[in-house]
């Protein structure tokens, strides 16, 4: 365990990338099975523990620490697990942490009553960074600027290998990865993985830049579709439950049953999950009801139902497809859709235009009217390369809506940012009252970050725990792909991906936007 | 106890004299030679003979109008005040004020540590009936490690990047000479380059009898020379183009901070070394409850943890809100004081 937290520390204070995959190469080549593998799935957040949780973690640490105390700690410092390391109040225990494989099946096996017991026992020793370690293994809320991806890499280093290949097996392995780490070090061949159980890297797009990109691209050579707001997906078709991936290869099935149990046939496509009812498009507020939870309700299921806009194929039965131009494959998928009739599944249509001036008219009145959040280009000769490849699918998204917005509340924030107060809640005039529309995060450089900071200490009104009421002065110009009606906020208005464009230290409050200003923003959808 | 004889900016009443103040003064009372404490400007300044010549070095010899230097442990009667110093144990110098007037005793502390220290006259436990404590690191997650475990930390870097400069980042004053002191006392015997901000006061710790080992200057020196080597430089010169002339420096620093690894982060410090010339959480309730004092006041830091602490033991506690004044964003004047979030290197 000592050799892991000084691996985590190491990733977590290295600001080089490159000296993070040598770091991680060497622990690999120096560290043994199974413990490496437990390592990388820690990395990778493959793993979890059914009974080892934040809240619990808090409960014993609230057991030793005047609860008061431990809220002021954790204000300051910002990571929960950071705080629970360093308050530890025992040292007396002088022998190292078990390893990681056995702390991991501790974790596993410890009957739920005795867990706190044992935590607290593992706490008490004398190294803060081995216990900040071990509240980062419970938890599993690493927080230290590595990717599953930085791993992955990583891996292709160690191993001699391209990232692709990783990629390519990586969703058909489980931890503690001892035969990937067998082929890596050339005792065996590549893990044996069945194709329809697993997941396919994803073919991204880039962003158009539209004075440099367009005049050399030609029309004719491209498919348009409209940018669905969604989250993409990929759905494996084959036989038994379909398996359903998010675009980072996460198994996102158990909260889609309405999808996985409707859907038949055998292929791997890769579309847009929205909700609606008779596949019509409801808000990203609406689907948003149905993200981030594991396990989907009735309640959503009725009100909010799940279906996928299908707009590429990767493989068409057993047949892998992706080497073939995207109007080859456009073609497979069109046919099996009439082949195999589904109720959870459409096909995203294609939009025809002549020139590009065409479609930025089109572009901008799918806007206006149906709040789609620009178009896709796609190079119709192109074959399906995972990756964020150059010059084969384009991203062109419409303008983003601005308006001038009052500074109201800032919180501290997390992790690079704690104890910054770098969360910023923003309103707009509503008469002589000003009334909150939307929360920024980002948008604004480190050295703007200091500054906003050291104005929120200077212009505090009130403190409410980590929040701070600020007098109503500064300007912030916010942009915003699109504004929503809602429930939750008290304007009734919701703006969809807002950020800071602009800090306006110049422009009096009296100018910002009126809550009418933003009304009429508000999609037609 | 009776109505405290100090008043809550740290005047003391019956002799119109400040201590630590931040506005020039007619008569101040400095506790030590950090820039949040020690100020030019005054008319007549009382400090410990370190800290005087602390004082003129940093900010001239006519800092102040005139200087009184008091030896520790030595009793000084002003208009009825009995003024008496005791080490801190914070930096050379650096000193606690005891004042008995009508068979009231006040300590103010300063800056102050109960840790080792080679650099600093050792800490000196001392009775009183209200105790002024700083609380620099006045929270619970604040406790310091062991100094030396952290330096070892530092020689061992070195043995492992053998190519890479290591560059400690420590303020000029108490903690530069302190970080050398324990690089030697770990063993390291090589000579130890610095960033020129470092110069005078490493000669003048020299000069009050703190050997160093073999100094040298980092500016000139050739980048080869400096690989592998270990260079002592102010926090604002790690991310100053001053530090693009070393061999793919590791990023240390030293400070009590430190401890937060999410701050170490922020400050783009690889190699953070938790070393603090502050007390740590245990020892300022261990200070509190040996002292005797009934009634603590608290300042410089977070004084709401300490406060809510003090109540909770039946103490009488406030917190002082002294406004520390504020110096350029990079170095807050030569301490850790500043909050790192506030824009400062700490």
């Amino acid at each position: 365990m000592k050799r892991f937290a000084e691996l985590l520390e190491l990733l977590a204070l290295t600001p080089s990338r490159n000296r993070k995959i040598a770091a991680l190469s060497t622990y690999f080549s120096d560290v043994p099975d199974p413990d490496r593998g437990y390592a990388l799935a820690i990395l990778t957040g493959a793993l979890s523990f059914k009974n080892v949780k934040p809240a619990m973690l808090r409960e014993v640490v609230l057991e030793e620490v005047d609860p008061n105390l431990f809220a002021m700690s954790y204000d300051y410092v910002g990571d929960l697990g950071e705080t629970i390391a360093l308050i530890w109040p025992h040292q007396e225990t002088a022998e190292d942490l078990p390893s990681l494989t056995k702390l991991i099946d501790l974790f596993n096996t410890t009957p739920k009553a005795d867990l706190p017991r044992l935590i607290a026992a593992l706490l008490t020793r004398p190294s803060t960074n081995e216990r900040w370690a071990l509240v980062k293994l419970a938890t599993g809320a690493l927080r230290i600027g590595v990717s599953a991806r930085l791993a992955k890499t990583a891996l292709a280093d160690y191993g001699g290998k391209e990232l692709q290949d990783i990629e390519e097996v990586w969703h058909g392995l489980t931890p503690p990865y001892g035969e990937l780490f067998a082929w890596l070090d050339g005792k065996t061949g590549r893990p044996e993985i069945n194709h329809t159980a697993r997941f396919h890297p994803l073919m991204l797009s880039n962003p158009i830049d539209e004075d440099k990109d367009l005049a050399k691209l030609a029309p004719s050579e491209f498919a348009a579709e409209w940018k669905w707001d969604g989250i993409r997906v990929q759905l494996i078709l084959g036989s038994g439950r379909a398996s359903l991936f998010s675009r980072t290869g996460d198994d996102i099935a158990a909260a889609f049953p309405d999808i996985v149990d409707n859907v038949s046939g055998e292929a791997v496509l890769d579309g847009e999950l929205l909700v609606g009812h008779d596949l019509m498009p409801a808000t990203f507020n609406d689907l948003q009801q149905r993200l981030n939870r594991k396990i989907a309700n009735q309640k959503h299921l009725t009100d909010f139902p799940a279906f996928i806009r299908v707009y590429d194929m990767l493989f068409d039965g057993q047949n892998d497809i992706r080497s073939l131009p995207w109007l080859e494959r456009r073609r497979h998928l069109a046919g099996w859709l009439q082949a195999n009739p589904q109720s959870r599944l459409d096909l995203s249509t294609v939009i025809p235009f002549k020139d590009w001036d065409e479609l930025a008219r089109i572009r901008r009145q799918g806007a206006d009217e149906h709040g789609h959040e620009g178009v896709m280009l796609k190079l119709m000769s192109s074959p399906y390369v995972p990756g964020r490849p150059k010059g084969l699918w384009f991203k062109w998204k419409r303008d983003p809506n601005v308006l001038d917005a009052i500074l109201m509340y800032a919180q501290r924030g997390h992790g690079k940012r704690s104890s910054y107060y770098s969360d910023y809640t923003f309103g707009v005039w509503k008469g002589n009252e000003i009334v909150p529309i939307g929360k920024a995060y980002f948008g604004f450089t480190d050295e703007e970050l200091r500054r906003l900071d050291k104005w929120v200490r200077a212009h505090t009104v009130q403190a409410f725990g980590p929040v701070r009421e600020v007098e109503k002065q500064l300007v912030f110009e916010v942009a915003f792909d699109s504004a929503q009606e809602s429930k939750r906020h008290k304007s009734g208005v919701a703006l969809r991906f807002p950020r800071i464009n602009r800090i306006r230290w110049d422009k009096p409050a009296a100018e910002a936007a009126t809550l009418a200003d933003v009304e009429l923003l508000i999609d037609a959808t | 106890m009776a109505v405290p004889f100090l008043e809550r900016n740290l005047r003391i009443t019956p002799i119109d004299t400040f201590i630590d103040p931040p506005q020039p003064r007619a008569r101040a009372i400095i506790t030590h030679g950090h820039a949040d404490h020690a100020r030019s400007g005054h008319d007549a300044v009382l400090a410990t003979p370190d800290t005087v010549a602390i004082m003129k070095t940093r900010y001239g010899e006519n800092c102040a109008r005139s200087f009184q230097a008091l030896e520790f442990g030595q009793p000084l009667q002003i208009d009825g005040v009995t003024v008496t110093l005791y080490p801190a144990g914070h930096i050379l110098g650096s000193a606690q004020v005891l004042l008995e007037y009508k068979g009231q005793r006040i300590v103010v502390t300063g800056d102050y540590k109960r840790l080792h220290d080679r650099t600093a006259q050792p800490f000196e436990l001392v009775q009183c009936d209200l105790l002024v404590t700083e609380a620099t690191f006045g929270l619970p997650v604040f406790q310091h490690p062991d100094p030396k475990a952290e330096t070892s930390r530092l020689l061992r870097s070195l043995s492992q990047e053998p190519e890479r400069s290591h560059v400690v980042g420590c303020y000029a004053l108490g903690k530069a000479q302190r970080m050398i002191s324990l690089i030697r006392e770990c063993g390291y015997h090589d000579p130890i380059y610095l960033h020129g901000a470092m110069v005078r006061l490493c000669d003048l710790y020299e000069q009050h009898g703190v050997p160093l080992g073999e100094l040298r200057q980092a500016t000139g020196t050739a980048k080869g020379e400096l690989a592998g080597k270990i260079i002592i430089a102010p926090p604002s010169a790690l991310k100053d183009r001053w530090s693009r002339r070393l061999a793919d420096p590791v990023l240390a620093m030293a400070s009590g901070w430190m401890s937060v690894k999410q701050r170490a982060r922020q400050s783009l410090v690889e190699l953070p070394l938790v070393i603090s010339d502050h007390c740590d959480w245990n020892e300022l309730r261990q200070t509190i409850a040996e002292c005797g004092a009934e009634t603590i006041w608290v300042t410089h830091g977070r004084e709401d943890a300490l406060v809510y602490y003090c109540q909770g033991q039946g103490l009488i506690a406030e917190p002082l809100n002294i406004q520390a004044y504020e110096d350029g964003p990079e170095d807050a004047g030569g301490d850790e004081t500043g909050d790192a979030a506030e824009g400062r290197a700490a």
